[in-house]
Protein backbone atom coordinates (compact mmCIF):
# COMPACT_ATOMS: atom_id res chain seq x y z
CA UNK A 1 0.00 0.00 0.00
CA UNK A 2 1.51 3.31 -1.05
CA UNK A 3 1.19 6.15 1.49
CA UNK A 4 -1.96 8.20 1.00
CA UNK A 5 -3.05 11.68 1.97
CA UNK A 6 -3.73 10.73 5.59
CA UNK A 7 -0.17 9.51 6.13
CA UNK A 8 1.27 12.86 5.12
CA UNK A 9 -1.31 14.76 7.16
CA UNK A 10 -0.42 12.77 10.27
CA UNK A 11 3.26 13.64 9.82
CA UNK A 12 2.30 17.28 9.29
CA UNK A 13 0.17 17.27 12.47
CA UNK A 14 3.02 15.77 14.49
CA UNK A 15 5.48 18.37 13.19
CA UNK A 16 3.09 21.19 14.00
CA UNK A 17 2.58 19.83 17.51
CA UNK A 18 6.33 19.60 18.08
CA UNK A 19 6.78 23.17 16.91
CA UNK A 20 4.01 24.35 19.22
CA UNK A 21 5.55 22.45 22.10
CA UNK A 22 8.84 24.22 21.46
CA UNK A 23 7.19 27.64 21.35
CA UNK A 24 5.36 27.01 24.63
CA UNK A 25 8.02 25.28 26.70
CA UNK A 26 11.41 26.58 25.57
CA UNK A 27 12.81 29.80 26.97
CA UNK A 28 15.49 30.70 24.45
CA UNK A 29 14.35 33.22 21.82
CA UNK A 30 16.36 31.57 19.04
CA UNK A 31 14.93 28.12 19.75
CA UNK A 32 11.41 29.56 19.90
CA UNK A 33 12.10 31.04 16.48
CA UNK A 34 13.28 27.68 15.13
CA UNK A 35 10.11 26.06 16.45
CA UNK A 36 8.12 28.66 14.53
CA UNK A 37 9.95 27.59 11.38
CA UNK A 38 9.00 24.00 12.19
CA UNK A 39 5.32 24.96 12.35
CA UNK A 40 5.54 26.78 9.01
CA UNK A 41 7.13 23.70 7.49
CA UNK A 42 4.35 21.50 8.82
CA UNK A 43 1.82 23.71 7.03
CA UNK A 44 3.93 23.47 3.85
CA UNK A 45 3.92 19.68 4.00
CA UNK A 46 0.13 19.58 4.41
CA UNK A 47 -0.33 21.96 1.46
CA UNK A 48 1.94 19.95 -0.82
CA UNK A 49 0.17 16.72 0.15
CA UNK A 50 -3.26 18.24 -0.57
CA UNK A 51 -1.97 19.62 -3.86
CA UNK A 52 -0.66 16.22 -4.92
CA UNK A 53 -3.72 14.19 -4.01
CA UNK A 54 -6.23 16.69 -5.39
CA UNK A 55 -4.26 17.01 -8.67
CA UNK A 56 -4.14 20.78 -8.37
CA UNK A 57 -0.94 22.82 -8.53
CA UNK A 58 -2.29 25.86 -6.64
CA UNK A 59 -1.18 24.38 -3.30
CA UNK A 60 2.41 24.21 -4.48
CA UNK A 61 2.29 27.86 -5.62
CA UNK A 62 1.05 28.69 -2.11
CA UNK A 63 4.00 26.84 -0.60
CA UNK A 64 6.35 28.77 -2.87
CA UNK A 65 4.96 32.05 -1.52
CA UNK A 66 5.06 30.76 2.06
CA UNK A 67 8.77 29.93 1.69
CA UNK A 68 9.47 33.42 0.33
CA UNK A 69 7.55 35.15 3.10
CA UNK A 70 9.19 32.92 5.71
CA UNK A 71 12.62 33.96 4.45
CA UNK A 72 11.68 37.64 4.81
CA UNK A 73 10.20 36.95 8.24
CA UNK A 74 13.35 35.20 9.44
CA UNK A 75 15.52 38.09 8.31
CA UNK A 76 13.41 40.69 10.11
CA UNK A 77 12.94 38.55 13.22
CA UNK A 78 16.62 37.78 13.61
CA UNK A 79 17.46 41.48 13.17
CA UNK A 80 15.01 42.21 15.98
CA UNK A 81 16.60 39.55 18.19
CA UNK A 82 20.05 41.03 17.56
CA UNK A 83 18.74 44.52 18.38
CA UNK A 84 17.17 43.26 21.63
CA UNK A 85 20.38 41.45 22.53
CA UNK A 86 22.40 44.63 21.99
CA UNK A 87 20.12 46.55 24.31
CA UNK A 88 19.55 43.94 27.02
CA UNK A 89 22.39 41.40 26.69
CA UNK A 90 19.98 38.48 26.91
CA UNK A 91 18.08 36.09 24.66
CA UNK A 92 15.90 34.50 27.33
CA UNK A 93 12.22 35.36 27.32
CA UNK A 94 11.97 35.61 31.13
CA UNK A 95 14.39 38.55 31.10
CA UNK A 96 12.29 40.40 28.54
CA UNK A 97 9.21 41.01 30.67
CA UNK A 98 9.25 44.79 30.97
CA UNK A 99 5.72 45.01 29.55
CA UNK A 100 4.46 42.90 32.44
CA UNK A 101 2.55 44.84 35.07
CA UNK B 1 9.90 1.09 -2.52
CA UNK B 2 7.93 4.31 -2.17
CA UNK B 3 6.40 3.07 1.06
CA UNK B 4 9.79 2.24 2.56
CA UNK B 5 11.17 5.65 1.57
CA UNK B 6 8.10 7.38 2.96
CA UNK B 7 8.43 5.74 6.36
CA UNK B 8 12.18 6.37 6.45
CA UNK B 9 11.84 10.09 5.65
CA UNK B 10 8.83 10.50 7.93
CA UNK B 11 10.59 8.90 10.88
CA UNK B 12 13.71 10.98 10.24
CA UNK B 13 11.66 14.19 10.01
CA UNK B 14 9.75 13.63 13.23
CA UNK B 15 12.79 12.39 15.15
CA UNK B 16 14.92 15.38 14.14
CA UNK B 17 12.06 17.78 14.89
CA UNK B 18 11.82 16.26 18.37
CA UNK B 19 15.55 16.77 18.82
CA UNK B 20 15.22 20.42 17.76
CA UNK B 21 12.65 21.08 20.45
CA UNK B 22 13.68 18.81 23.31
CA UNK B 23 17.20 17.48 23.03
CA UNK B 24 18.06 15.54 26.20
CA UNK B 25 21.82 15.69 25.55
CA UNK B 26 22.43 19.32 24.71
CA UNK B 27 20.73 22.65 25.33
CA UNK B 28 22.96 24.41 22.84
CA UNK B 29 21.10 26.40 20.12
CA UNK B 30 23.69 25.28 17.54
CA UNK B 31 22.66 21.64 18.01
CA UNK B 32 19.02 22.62 17.55
CA UNK B 33 19.88 24.50 14.36
CA UNK B 34 21.75 21.49 12.97
CA UNK B 35 18.82 19.19 13.68
CA UNK B 36 16.51 21.73 12.05
CA UNK B 37 18.66 21.48 8.91
CA UNK B 38 18.26 17.68 9.01
CA UNK B 39 14.50 18.03 9.47
CA UNK B 40 14.26 20.34 6.47
CA UNK B 41 16.37 18.09 4.26
CA UNK B 42 14.35 14.99 5.09
CA UNK B 43 11.20 17.00 4.48
CA UNK B 44 12.57 17.79 1.02
CA UNK B 45 12.70 13.99 0.59
CA UNK B 46 8.99 13.84 1.43
CA UNK B 47 8.37 16.58 -1.16
CA UNK B 48 10.13 14.46 -3.78
CA UNK B 49 7.88 11.52 -2.87
CA UNK B 50 4.94 13.87 -3.46
CA UNK B 51 6.36 14.71 -6.92
CA UNK B 52 6.98 18.33 -5.91
CA UNK B 53 10.47 18.39 -7.37
CA UNK B 54 10.83 22.15 -7.69
CA UNK B 55 9.71 22.75 -4.12
CA UNK B 56 12.10 20.09 -2.84
CA UNK B 57 14.97 21.94 -4.52
CA UNK B 58 13.77 25.29 -3.19
CA UNK B 59 13.38 23.81 0.28
CA UNK B 60 17.00 22.68 0.33
CA UNK B 61 18.39 25.84 -1.30
CA UNK B 62 16.39 28.48 0.56
CA UNK B 63 15.67 26.85 3.92
CA UNK B 64 18.62 24.56 4.56
CA UNK B 65 20.94 26.93 2.72
CA UNK B 66 20.06 30.56 3.25
CA UNK B 67 17.74 30.65 6.26
CA UNK B 68 19.71 28.25 8.42
CA UNK B 69 22.99 29.97 7.60
CA UNK B 70 21.36 33.19 8.79
CA UNK B 71 20.31 31.44 12.00
CA UNK B 72 23.81 30.12 12.60
CA UNK B 73 25.29 33.56 11.89
CA UNK B 74 23.08 35.11 14.54
CA UNK B 75 23.83 32.35 17.05
CA UNK B 76 27.56 32.89 16.55
CA UNK B 77 27.11 36.66 16.64
CA UNK B 78 25.24 36.61 19.95
CA UNK B 79 27.75 34.16 21.38
CA UNK B 80 25.03 32.51 23.44
CA UNK B 81 26.67 30.35 26.03
CA UNK B 82 25.39 26.92 26.88
CA UNK B 83 22.06 27.65 28.42
CA UNK B 84 22.38 27.11 32.14
CA UNK B 85 19.76 24.91 33.69
CA UNK B 86 17.12 27.25 34.94
CA UNK B 87 14.35 26.19 37.18
CA UNK B 88 11.68 24.92 34.83
CA UNK B 89 8.23 26.06 35.81
CA UNK B 90 6.27 22.86 36.30
CA UNK B 91 2.93 24.55 35.68
CA UNK B 92 4.04 25.94 32.32
CA UNK B 93 5.44 22.59 31.25
CA UNK B 94 2.27 20.69 32.17
CA UNK B 95 0.01 23.31 30.60
CA UNK B 96 2.04 23.22 27.40
CA UNK B 97 1.95 19.44 27.20
CA UNK B 98 -1.80 19.36 27.82
CA UNK B 99 -2.47 22.02 25.17
CA UNK B 100 -0.29 20.27 22.59
CA UNK B 101 -1.83 16.88 23.40
CA UNK B 102 -5.32 18.31 22.97
CA UNK B 103 -4.41 19.83 19.61
CA UNK B 104 -2.90 16.56 18.39
CA UNK B 105 -6.03 14.71 19.54
CA UNK B 106 -8.23 17.15 17.61
CA UNK B 107 -6.09 16.81 14.47
CA UNK B 108 -6.04 13.02 14.52
CA UNK B 109 -9.70 12.70 15.43
CA UNK B 110 -10.78 15.00 12.60
CA UNK B 111 -8.54 13.08 10.18
CA UNK B 112 -10.04 9.82 11.37
CA UNK B 113 -13.61 11.08 10.98
CA UNK B 114 -13.26 13.04 7.74
CA UNK B 115 -10.97 10.59 5.87
CA UNK B 116 -9.99 13.25 3.29
CA UNK B 117 -7.95 10.78 1.24
CA UNK B 118 -10.70 8.29 0.44
CA UNK B 119 -12.31 8.16 -3.02
CA UNK B 120 -9.90 10.62 -4.62
CA UNK B 121 -8.82 10.02 -8.21
CA UNK B 122 -5.23 8.81 -8.59
CA UNK B 123 -2.80 11.76 -8.41
CA UNK B 124 -1.83 13.19 -11.76
CA UNK B 125 0.12 16.42 -11.20
CA UNK B 126 3.85 16.85 -11.46
CA UNK B 127 5.38 19.80 -9.63
CA UNK B 128 8.24 20.35 -12.05
CA UNK B 129 9.75 23.71 -12.97
CA UNK B 130 7.77 24.11 -16.20
CA UNK B 131 4.17 23.74 -14.92
CA UNK B 132 4.86 25.75 -11.76
CA UNK B 133 6.62 28.51 -13.68
CA UNK B 134 3.79 28.71 -16.19
CA UNK B 135 1.24 29.10 -13.42
CA UNK B 136 3.42 31.56 -11.52
CA UNK B 137 3.90 33.90 -14.48
CA UNK B 138 0.32 33.84 -15.74
CA UNK B 139 -2.31 33.32 -13.08
CA UNK B 140 -0.20 34.32 -10.07
CA UNK B 141 1.74 37.20 -11.60
CA UNK B 142 0.42 39.88 -9.25
CA UNK B 143 1.18 37.97 -6.01
CA UNK B 144 4.61 37.17 -7.44
CA UNK B 145 5.37 40.85 -8.01
CA UNK B 146 4.02 41.84 -4.59
CA UNK B 147 6.28 39.27 -2.96
CA UNK B 148 9.25 40.98 -4.59
CA UNK B 149 8.08 44.26 -3.01
CA UNK B 150 7.75 42.46 0.33
CA UNK B 151 11.33 41.22 0.09
CA UNK B 152 12.52 44.76 -0.70
CA UNK B 153 10.66 46.13 2.32
CA UNK B 154 12.07 43.39 4.55
CA UNK B 155 15.58 44.21 3.32
CA UNK B 156 15.18 47.91 4.08
CA UNK B 157 13.72 47.08 7.49
CA UNK B 158 16.58 44.77 8.38
CA UNK B 159 19.19 47.34 7.38
CA UNK B 160 17.42 49.96 9.49
CA UNK B 161 17.11 47.63 12.48
CA UNK B 162 20.70 46.53 12.44
CA UNK B 163 22.16 50.03 12.47
CA UNK B 164 24.18 50.81 15.52
CA UNK B 165 21.86 53.36 17.08
CA UNK B 166 18.10 52.96 16.96
CA UNK B 167 16.65 56.41 17.43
Amino acid sequence: MTPGLEHYLVISALLFALGLLGVITRRNLLIIYMSLELMLNAANLALVAFSRFNSNLDGQIMVFFIITVAAAEVAVGLALIVAIYRKRQTAQVEDLASLKL
Amino acid sequence: METVLFYAFAALTVLCALLVVANPFSRNPVTSAMFLVLTIVSMAGLFVLLHAFFLAAVQVLVYAGAVMVLFLFVIMLLNVKEEERRKVKLFGMVAGLVAVGAIVAIFLQSLFVAKPGSNLPPPAVEGGVAPLGKLLFTHYLLPFESVSMLLLVAMVGVILLSKKEIK
